[in-house]
């Protein structure tokens, strides 16, 4: 059995270099298929019947004149009358028909009779949420009462909130469903092509060997597509009445409506440090909404062992389309609430927030040394020392700078994964597994593993992902993938390689050990000058492929092996804000981050750079607008709700942390961690630059006005 | 979207006898990056559909030191953006089309669109109709979320904000615009275009279903102009409150202005109470300054509003520091 590792560092010739996305150029050209895309033969357009009230019940549903109109092949009833409704947009009939027209002309002519029940659809104000709080029970650390009032303490008290926000996905969700007797084929827009298909099997009651699941592109997920959703499932039905295949796409409100988003989080927070700067206790009354189940709970303080803590948190629950992991969940709420009040007690110290956590970086746990040494790097990238100045810019003029640092955490070691390897008689080689590639660079990865292993070079792998019939390797979240299957396909590849050295190794008069696949060639350790082309050395299989199996269990805790958990990042913002109209612009951001062992340093790079603009939208511009009086999303649309093009996104420097002791740690996932720290960057960069707090997210013109008008500079 | 007849004339007669009595009948087509939305969100859901892009004397720039500036309708952003003459002799009118980022819209959204579109009210855009009330009868704006609504103007029951960027540096050099309709042409002063609705059937000017606005007519003269709107970002989007002015200077004196102010009202907002304290001044910082407090005096803003008396106020004096500085 070979040993399971990566290459020695320094030795490879693809792993940890720049590599092109090898789907970049189908996507580009607009080969790339997506689920949108997709146009099976006879294929109908279906489309959903949506309540229209934010909590109400269905007391009846008459379909009669939609299936009466010419070109409705099919309508579903999706909640029955009797049914309460939770939330504005959720589904209540379907309908297919030969064009999107024809389909929502039927869906009008539809009568649904509600009662209308009360609702709640906002929770930024805690006390008018009534009965809707769900509290859960206090937590107390240490003795709080008494390190808050310990003489020569320094506390500083604030709210602070970030709202909901969706996804945006690129590609809304949705399906296509095609039936050809019994079984069932779904075209998913998902992160899950695996798992998937079971749930259809499930809520379509049939065999799971009955459903394929097939996809090889897919618009974004962020952590909202990892289900079959009752949209998918109707798709099907539809299907199945119709005997056509059925496409189903969300429109873009409704996807903003009923298709995930990350929960708002508001907090009362207190703070304390002794007078030289050292944290001593942190005190949160938190709520936050994730729709109508409440939601979970922030893990604040946010990666700091304060010693002494008392903290609640209350779920509300609302008539809002429910949450769903957004990247990295809970953690952008939580590093937020946690930076934002320690820059507040920096600059009440006045201290610089860097020195002040520097200082306490003890609290940090057994990743506090790498944080320091992360600090210092992004410190000399920004030119922190030299551009810092205490709270308030006080040069002339309306654009006031200033800067703010964060950092975070995430896991992200890799899930279990299964893959195939072949080696063929021609030479050409098959990696198969069923991974999907969310934009993550996924199928990019996997061809350079492959390709190094055998000493190939990447046009030479070819690479069969996104069905459910190949080797089961999991759902993309939680940054769990890249970990995962890189490491079944290095393995893999490598228990294939090994068998090549057996079929070859006696034709070149050695023992298979002392083989090696490098550059094109099988050749002999030592004496190069003992080789096989690749393609000589395959040819020697006669008729028999190779086909060998990797399977990875799952994360591994010891340095060395192919992948393990935990990393973390360090941020900083450089902001200007015109103190005269409120607008903030982002002037630079730097991000250093690690993840262990990088297969590919582009797409690495691309992913940290994607968070950084996600995390800019976020911070100044995101929100999901609520009405009470209507009930309704008042923004689901790509218009008011706000998301920055290139011009709002200034510089990004991002800088990836790629010592020898982070190479050893295997690969570990990176999509989510870089993505929590921007938040609470821009939001203390645009405090430093005004000199006062401005509490929640986005940093609009009213709010930062209005936190000016409190208490700024102007 | 109902299913619609599209008719395409190439005369504006034919287009004129196209059109219908009442609204429901038929729609103009100009560039559609407006039309086509409130199609889709079925808040227009007309008959027929009438393109007017074939009416070959709707398009056109003209330029003539005796008579002016003539734009046609159908003259598109980007069109006015590349003129050599709207380039160097009307700064405010390219300020404000470059507000608009999007290429694509540029490309495609004409002057007649522009000033015709209908507003962004998110109440309106959701389908709870023009002037947004509850079964009640009740502004929905008011009670509700209205931090993008008019904080001038707004007595009700009309709440919106103009969208045009075109038309307060039109209104600010004075500009007359053509209608055509089945008993022939009118002419009126953009200024005197627009109207604040008072019931849902109103539109927001004075054209009737069976009209086209044919050209846009800016007398000559010599204007110094700009326009400064305040946006929350760069990418497409929608500005919180603008302004443009256009001044006559006899050396550095202003001896006449035109102050008006952009999405802060039903209809775009001139006012007199700030040219007034312009008038035989110099333009500096503190007089630009004062300018823009009077222009908002007036301003009742909504609950959640407040904030865009100040970026009018702003947008007033850095728009007249613009005009007298030229760039920046
Ligand atoms: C996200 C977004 C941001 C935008 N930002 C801005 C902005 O900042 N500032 C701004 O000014 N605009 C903005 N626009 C709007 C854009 O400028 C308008 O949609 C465009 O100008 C409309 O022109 P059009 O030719 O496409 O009109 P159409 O969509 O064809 O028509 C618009 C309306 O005018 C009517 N109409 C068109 N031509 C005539 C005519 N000649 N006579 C009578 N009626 C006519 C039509 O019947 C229709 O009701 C934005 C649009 C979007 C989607």
């Amino acid at each position: 059995m070979p040993e399971y590792r990566w290459p020695e560092i320094g030795t490879t010739s693809l792993i940890g270099k720049r590599i092109n996305r090898v789907d970049g150029p189908e996507k580009v050209t607009g080969r790339a298929k997506y689920t949108y895309d997709l146009k099976r033969p006879g294929m109908l357009y279906g489309k959903m019947l949506r309540c229209p009230h934010a909590h109400a019940r269905i007391l009846s549903i008459d379909t009669s004149e939609a299936e009466k109109l010419s070109g409705v092949a099919a309508v579903h009833i999706v909640q029955e009358p009797g049914t309460e409704i939770q939330w504005a947009g959720d589904d209540v009939v379907a309908v297919a028909a030969v064009t999107e027209q024809i389909t929502e002309d039927a869906i009008r002519r539809i009568k649904v009779e509600y009662e209308k029940l009360p609702h709640l659809v906002r929770e930024e104000d805690l006390a008018k949420a009534g009965d809707r709080v769900k509290p859960f029970t206090e937590q107390v650390t240490g003795d709080p009462d008494q390190a808050f009032q310990a003489a020569d303490t320094v506390v500083v008290e604030g709210e602070y909130g970030l709202p909901v926000v969706t996804h945006c996905c690129l590609e809304v969700h949705g399906q296509v469903a095609e039936w050809e007797g019994d079984r069932v084929t779904i075209y998913p827009s998902i992160q899950g092509v695996e798992r998937v298909a079971g749930q259809y099997a499930q809520a379509l009651g049939v065999p799971a060997s009955n459903v394929r699941t097939l996809m090889q592109y897919v618009g974004g997920g962020f952590g909202s597509k990892v289900a079959a959703d009752r949209w998918g499932t109707a798709c099907a039905q539809l299907a199945k009445k119709a005997g056509k295949p059925v496409r189903l796409m969300l429109e873009r409100k409704e996807d903003q409506e009923v298709a995930g988003n990350r929960p708002s989080d508001f907090a009362r927070i207190k703070l304390a440090a002794t007078r030289d700067g050292t944290i001593t206790a942190w005190q949160s009354e938190s709520w936050g909404t994730g729709g109508p189940g409440g939601g979970g709970s922030p893990p604040i303080p946010y990666i700091w062992q304060i010693p002494n803590q008392r903290k609640i948190h209350s779920a509300i629950a609302t008539n809002c389309g429910p949450a769903r992991a957004w990247r990295a969940p809970n953690h952008p709420q939580a590093c937020y609430l946690t930076m934002c009040p320690i820059d507040d007690l920096a600059a009440k110290l006045n201290m610089d927030p860097l020195d002040l956590v520097v200082k306490n970086v003890s609290l940090l746990g057994p990743r506090a040394e790498l944080y320091r040494q992360e600090l210092a790097k992004a410190a000399e990238l920004m030119e922190w020392k030299k551009n810092w100045h205490p709270r308030g810019d006080r040069s002339p003029g309306p654009m006031k700078r200033g800067m703010g640092l964060s950092l975070h955490t995430w896991g992200g070691g890799g899930h279990s994964s299964e893959c195939q390897v072949s080696i063929h008689p021609d030479g050409s080689v098959e990696v198969s597994l069923c991974t999907q590639d969310i934009g993550t660079g996924t199928r990019t990865v996997l061809t350079i593993v492959t390709a190094e292993t055998l000493g190939l070079p990447v046009e030479a792998i070819r690479l069969n992902i996104g069905d459910n019939r190949l080797p089961p390797s999991g759902n993309s979240g939680g940054s769990t993938t890249v970990g995962g299957v890189s490491s079944s396909t290095r393995r893999a590849a490598l228990n294939a390689l090994e068998q090549l050295f057996l079929t070859v190794a006696p034709s070149l008069g050695v023992s298979p050990e002392q083989l090696e696949a490098v550059g094109g060639q099988i050749r002999v350790k030592g004496d190069p000058t003992k080789s096989l082309s690749w393609k000589q050395a395959t040819a020697k299989l006669g008729v028999a492929s190779i086909k060998e199996m990797g399977k990875q269990p799952g994360p591994q805790p010891n340095p060395g092996e192919l992948t393990s958990s935990g990393v973390g990042g360090v941020q900083m913002a450089d902001v200007s804000v015109d103190v005269e109209t409120g607008v903030v612009k982002v002037n630079k951001i730097v991000a250093v981050q690690d993840c262990g062992l990088i297969i590919d340093m582009k797409t690495a790079e691309s992913q940290v750079y994607g968070a950084l603009i996600m995390g800019i939208c976020y911070s100044l511009m995101e929100e999901r607008v609520m009405d009470q009086l209507t009930g309704r999303m008042l923004n689901a649309n790509m218009e008011f709700y706000k998301l920055a093009g290139l011009a709002d996104i200034g510089e990004l420097v991002v800088h990836m942390w790629t010592d020898p002791e982070q190479q050893r740690r295997g690969v570990i996932g990176l999509g989510e961690p870089p993505v929590i720290s921007p938040g609470a960057v821009i939001a203390n960069a645009v405090a430093s630059a005004i000199g006062v707090r401005v509490p929640y997210l986005p940093l609009t013109p009213p709010r930062v006005l209005a936190a000016l008008e409190k208490g700024g500079m102007v | 979207m109902k299913a619609f007849e599209y008719a395409a004339p190439s005369t504006k007669e034919q287009a004129v006898a196209l059109l219908g009595d009442r609204w429901e009948e038929a729609a103009i087509l100009a560039g559609g990056t407006d039309l086509l939305s409130c199609m889709k969100d079925n808040l227009m859901a007309p008959s027929r559909v009438v393109d007017i892009k074939g009416l070959r004397d709707l398009g056109g720039i003209e330029y003539n030191p005796q008579s002016g500036l003539r734009l046609g309708a159908l003259v598109t952003f980007e069109q006015l953006r590349e003129h050599p003459q709207v380039l160097s002799r009307y700064p405010g009118i390219v300020q404000a089309v470059e507000g608009v980022t999007s290429a694509q819209i540029r490309n495609r959204g004409s002057v007649g669109g522009d000033l015709n579109q209908r507003p962004r009210c998110w109440y309106y855009r959701n389908g709870f109709g023009l002037l947004a009330k509850d079964e009640q009868g009740r502004s929905l704006v008011v009670d509700g979320e209205n931090r993008y609504h008019a904080i001038l103007g707004n007595e009700g029951p009309a709440y919106f904000v103009n969208p045009s960027s075109l038309a307060p540096v039109l209104i600010a050099l004075g500009a007359r615009v053509r209608l055509f309709g089945p008993k022939g042409g009118r002419e009126l002063p953009l200024e005197k275009f627009f109207t604040i609705p008072k019931t849902d059937s109103e539109h927001e000017n004075v054209l009737q279903p069976n009209e086209i606005l044919t050209e846009v007519l800016i007398p000559a003269g010599s204007w110094q102009t700009a326009t400064y709107e305040v946006r929350q970002k760069e990418a497409l989007d929608w500005p919180l409150a603008a302004a443009s002015v256009a001044l006559k200077l006899g050396g550095a004196q202003v001896q006449e202005a035109r102050v008006v102010l952009g999405h802060v009202a039903p209809i775009p907002w001139r006012v007199p109470e700030a040219e007034k304290i312009l008038t035989r001044k110099t333009i500096t910082e503190e007089i630009a300054m004062e300018a823009g407090k009077a222009a908002v005096g007036q301003a009742r803003p909504l609950s959640q509003n407040g904030y865009k008396v100040q970026l009018a106020r702003v947008a007033v004096k850095r728009a007249l520091l613009r005009a007298v500085q030229g760039g920046a």
